[in-house]
């Protein structure tokens, strides 16, 4: 939990992935479009995964993985960042965090 | 085979010698007979000219006389000849019609059992593919039952479709207040609600009966990507039927139109993603030496994400359409909600329309 909370606490835009997520890669990917480049943690490769796995279902995650955490605050899973896009909520927040080469 | 009908020309109209050799003839066209339906229609031409000799010989056989004794013994025999292989004609075409009727009685027989096991299997909950209602007649075996509820549900909700459609027409043509105007809007938006949560349901019955769209018509499916319609493709039909729009309300659109782009090429690319892992895993180690079950087992747990996938694809079609509800006026929104209606059924058309259009042979 320690961990995961000094994580996300990083600025900018933290994804807690699984190597072998295909929404999380799709989220990725989303990101990627946006100009963004996530701080990403794969937990299957971490050796306190299950952990994390653990303190991210709490935090109120339905599913541990994809979770995205922007400025410190948890934004959501896939559904939550879809709905907040198309909202037209997500790229104000990104804009700090943005980079178009 | 030749069966000239010139043999079958009364005897009296030729010369004397003639009728031994026409009726070794018949015999012989008799016995070189192996089809029976052509063999019918010889009867048929042998019965009819029988009878009319038949006829036409009764008047002639109660009077003999001395000076037609030679001719009317003639044709007395050919006549009994022919009525002869007349009644055994007949004879064996009531044999042929008696085993007609007989496979007929056995295959209607069978008929009936097989749609009773059918009905069995129905009642029991148990699904046969769709195929069966296409006209074809390949089984695609015994489904579960979360897609039989699912079959039922999508039938009655296309039927609550049509008469919603029907309403918001009305409302429209009619001087009906926003308020009145907005619940009928509701109502629209939530239908489609429901039927992403039916779809949600058979998902996890089984992803690819979604996927396949078995359920939708043979056009709709042409538009399927990730079990359903594009939201930017619906996007785009909405918009070129709703003007006019505000300055605001086109920036809002063209916004929404961008982000549900972007989410739609995520989701796609995590698709591939998907693709190339279950191929991945079912190809791993080495092909051709038999045992492959534990990579059966590996991509089938990989393909669990698919269910994912497929409720995030509806997820995008149902924000899409709450966005642009709240972009729009609560009579745009009926207009848009009855324009969308009103697509899919000219795409349903145009399934039927192909399906029953003839086609030139290759």
């Amino acid at each position: 939990m320690d961990k995961v909370m000094r994580l996300t606490t990083e600025r900018g835009v933290v994804l807690f992935s699984k190597s072998s997520c295909c929404l999380c890669y799709a989220v990725k990917i989303l990101f990627q479009e946006l100009g963004v480049t996530p701080t990403i943690h794969e937990i299957d490769q971490d050796p306190e995964g299950r952990e994390m796995e653990r303190a991210l279902m709490r935090l109120g995650c339905k599913a541990p993985v994809p979770a995205v955490f922007i400025g410190g605050k948890l934004v959501g899973s896939t559904n939550e960042v879809m709905s907040l896009h198309l909202g037209g909520g997500l790229i104000p927040l990104l804009r700090p965090y943005q980079a178009f080469c | 085979m030749d069966f000239p009908s010139t043999q079958f020309v009364p005897s009296r109209m030729m010369g004397t010698y003639e009728p031994i050799h026409q009726i070794g003839m018949w015999g012989e066209n008799f016995k070189s007979i192996g089809n029976p339906s052509i063999s019918a229609s010889v009867i048929v031409e042998v019965d009819n000219k029988l009878e009319n000799e038949s006829e036409t010989a009764s008047h002639e056989m109660p009077v003999p006389s001395c000076k037609h004794d030679q001719e009317a013994s003639k044709p007395f025999d050919k006549i009994q000849r022919r009525l002869a292989q007349n009644r055994e004609a007949a004879r064996k075409s009531r044999l042929r019609k008696k085993a007609y009727v007989q496979q007929l009685e056995s295959s209607r027989l069978k008929l009936i059992q097989l749609e009773k096991e059918l009905e069995q299997a129905r009642e029991q909950g148990l699904y046969i593919g769709r195929g069966l209602e296409a006209g074809h007649l390949g089984f695609s075996g015994v489904v579960n039952p979360g897609i039989a509820a699912f079959e039922m549900e999508y039938k009655h909700w296309m039927q609550v479709q049509n008469r919603q459609l029907g309403e918001l027409r009305t409302a429209l043509n009619a001087q009906i207040s926003d308020i009145e105007l907005r619940i009928v809007v509701e109502n629209g938006m939530s239908h489609y609600f429901e039927l992403f949560r039916m779809k949600s349901t058979v998902a996890k019955a089984d992803v690819f009966y979604v996927m396949s769209g078995t359920w939708k018509t043979s056009a709709e499916r042409f538009f399927s990507w990730i079990g359903g319609f594009r939201p930017s493709e619906l996007l785009k039909v909405l918009v070129a039927q709703l003007d006019p729009l505000t300055d605001q309300q086109i920036f809002e659109v063209c916004n929404l139109k961008q982000s549900c782009q972007q989410a739609e090429d995520a989701l796609s690319q995590g698709m591939e993603k998907l693709q190339e892992t279950v191929s991945a895993t079912l190809a791993a180690g080495q092909l051709g030496q038999g045992t492959y079950f534990p990579q059966v087992a590996m991509a089938m747990e990989k393909l669990e994400a698919l269910v994912c996938f497929v409720n995030q694809a509806d997820h995008l079609r149902q924000e899409t359409l709450q966005q642009m509800s709240h972009i729009l006026t609560t009579r745009q929104a009926a207009r848009g909600l009855l324009a969308l209606g009103e697509y899919i059924q000219r795409l349903q058309d145009l399934s039927t329309l192909w399906a029953t259009h003839p086609r030139e042979p290759a």
